[in-house]
């Protein structure tokens, strides 16, 4: 018996996600009286792991996972968990985390069930709540194979930090490098923030009128160190890339605050943006989908309530430090 | 060269989601089940394959014959051969168990998933195809190019892209960025012709174990009235999300 709560690390640093994923891993070690262990590959974790009340941290440290790669990651961490008898492995819902837990579920004949909004509902039969048809349902989902694969959404759970004192082991495990994929190279925003890592994000829709007025999108973005995201038929129309559609056949967001200008609100851009805490709309239309399912809603033009928003924030932020 | 697109029958993006028998049951009234847009975006991949390159497409499906509507539909759009393996798709253990099973008594360069299906959502299946099949596998990806057996990829990683190449056999889960959402076909009438003559192959399922089981559902509960701000007073959304919502 035992948990493993599996940490992602980027060039020897931690994710953003790990202090909820420890805190996650921490109270469900609690909810079934079990031990729990947190994993980071290539990277030293112990610093931020006794921060959130876990006391046993495990590290790996292999040339052959310095760079990430679906089958090996899930080679070791499938070793690590049979090495220290873990029955319940906790992932996050990254897209690493997804690729990678697929293949572990299949070598462990594990049950394994992501999107996950909250600690088990039951112990036996082991049952969790998790969220379908792209966050317009939750499903109560029994787990009943003996290894279970639980991946967390994020923001779901949050952060509870409690010092503890924390042992740290190295493992070493057999797995090798061998691949038939080769890894050619990232194009990352540098000095962006991503939609998925994002507190904030701030999304344009069709009421922005053209590509080249996203300049105060992204302007308010900065003031607030928001990503900047937008609806699909603005992808579609080649205003904005790809990358920065969200909603059920784009990204999902999950943030703390989602600012919405100019977006009227599609069901499948509500169902994929509705994990976000905090949601503003500024719109025209108070009559659009959106302004009734937002927390707060400013019915007026976008360009100019907009530039007035990006100064009062700059202000707040000079006051606020 | 040849392919396998495995699709699944979902609701349209535009259906409102209910349940009935208590919360136990998808309220299947009045919904209309199109192919999974990711798995969508794969196929039409597949097709321009076949355009260029002569690649045979086999489409196949886990589902009860309610779900071959969207089979015939793939065949309109370019696919050659149908399967439908006959079984309700009960957990994605369940639907990776009969795809392998089929898949691995047929040599296939290229099996294309859909990134997540958008009814669970698990994005599984691929993964598990990956490790019963010894094949490497490249999740979510967003640009596919194959010469000469070498398959170069993109795919999508949390605030950026990573390419990748790799030998046939590959599977790949697919999402939009391998074709755009204006290049989605619509059938043409030779195509639905076609389609409407085409046998399509019913595979009786093995008997496989469901790890996992939906025993019932939830619809998110009632959120709070809007509280409309006057555009006049954004100070007052700036105190509110500090203060009261504590986000900024």
């Amino acid at each position: 018996m035992g948990i493993l709560i599996v940490l992602e690390s980027e060039k020897g640093q931690l994710k953003s996600n790990s202090g909820e994923l420890l805190s996650y891993g921490k109270a469900l070690g609690n909810f079934m009286a079990t031990d729990v262990f947190a994993l980071s590959i290539n990277c030293s974790a112990q610093s931020s792991v006794e921060k959130y009340g876990v006391s046993k941290a495990i590290e790996v440290h292999s040339e052959h996972l310095q760079s990430f790669n679906a089958k090996n990651y899930a080679d070791c961490v499938a070793e690590v968990s049979r090495k220290l008898n873990c029955d319940i492995i906790v992932v996050s819902s990254s897209t690493n985390a997804k690729y990678m837990s697929g293949i572990l579920a299949q070598k462990l004949q594990a049950s394994y069930t992501n999107n996950i909004v909250d600690l088990p509902i039951e112990k036996s039969p082991f049952t969790v709540k998790r969220s379908v048809y792209s966050n317009k349902a939750f499903a109560h989902t029994e787990l009943n194979a003996a290894v279970k694969i639980l991946g967390l959404t994020k923001n779901s759970f949050g952060q509870t930090l409690e010092q503890t004192e924390t042992k740290t082991e190295s493992l070493e495990v057999t797995t090798s490098s061998s691949s038939a994929l080769e890894i050619k190279g990232q194009d990352t925003l540098e000095g962006q923030v991503s939609i998925a890592d994002a507190d904030v994000v701030v999304s344009g829709g069709r009421g922005l009128k053209g590509p080249e007025n996203w300049n105060m999108i992204e302007d308010l973005a900065e003031v607030l160190g928001a990503a900047t995201a937008c609806s699909k038929p603005v992808s579609d129309m080649g205003w904005r890339p790809h990358s920065e559609h969200v909603g059920q056949t784009g990204k999902p967001v999950a943030s703390n605050l989602y600012i919405a200008i100019g977006i009227s609100g599609a069901i499948q851009h509500l169902a994929g943006v509705s994990s976000s805490k905090v949601k503003v709309v500024i719109n025209t239309d108070a009559e659009a989908p959106f302004v009734k399912a937002a927390d707060y809603a400013v019915i007026g033009d976008a360009f100019e309530v907009v530039p007035q928003l990006i100064e009062k924030l700059k202000a707040f932020k000079i006051q606020n430090g | 060269m040849k392919i396998a697109v495995c699709i699944s029958a979902v609701p349209d993006t535009t259906s409102k989601i209910n349940f009935v028998e208590n919360n136990t049951v998808f309220d299947r009234e009045g919904v209309q089940f199109v192919i999974n847009p990711n798995d969508e975006f794969g196929l039409t991949r597949a097709v321009w394959f076949k355009e260029k390159n002569q690649a045979e497409i086999t489409v196949i499906n886990v589902g009860l014959s309610d779900t071959e509507a969207i089979l015939r539909k793939a065949i309109a759009i370019g696919a050659d051969h149908a399967v439908r393996i006959n079984a309700n798709p009960t957990d994605s253990a369940y639907v990776a168990g009969q795809l392998g099973s089929y898949l691995k008594q047929h040599n296939f360069d290229l099996i294309i998933t859909g990134k997540e299906s958008i009814d669970f959502n698990g994005g599984m299946v691929h993964g598990m195809l990956a490790e019963m099949l010894n094949i490497e596998v490249v999740h979510a990806c967003t640009s596919l190019e194959i010469e000469n057996n070498k398959a170069e990829i993109a795919r999508e990683i949390d605030g950026g892209t990573e390419h990748l190449s790799c030998d046939l056999p590959l599977i790949i889960s697919g999402q939009k960025g391998l074709v755009e959402e204006s290049d989605l076909k619509i059938p043409n009438m030779r195509g639905i012709m076609t389609a409407r003559k085409k046998v399509i192959e019913v595979i009786e399922a093995e008997d496989i174990d469901c790890k996992t089981a939906d025993t019932a559902f939830e619809k998110p509960s009632k959120k709070a009235e809007v509280e409309l701000i006057d555009a006049e007073n954004l100070d007052e959304l700036i105190q509110k999300l500090h203060k009261e919502a504590k986000v900024i």
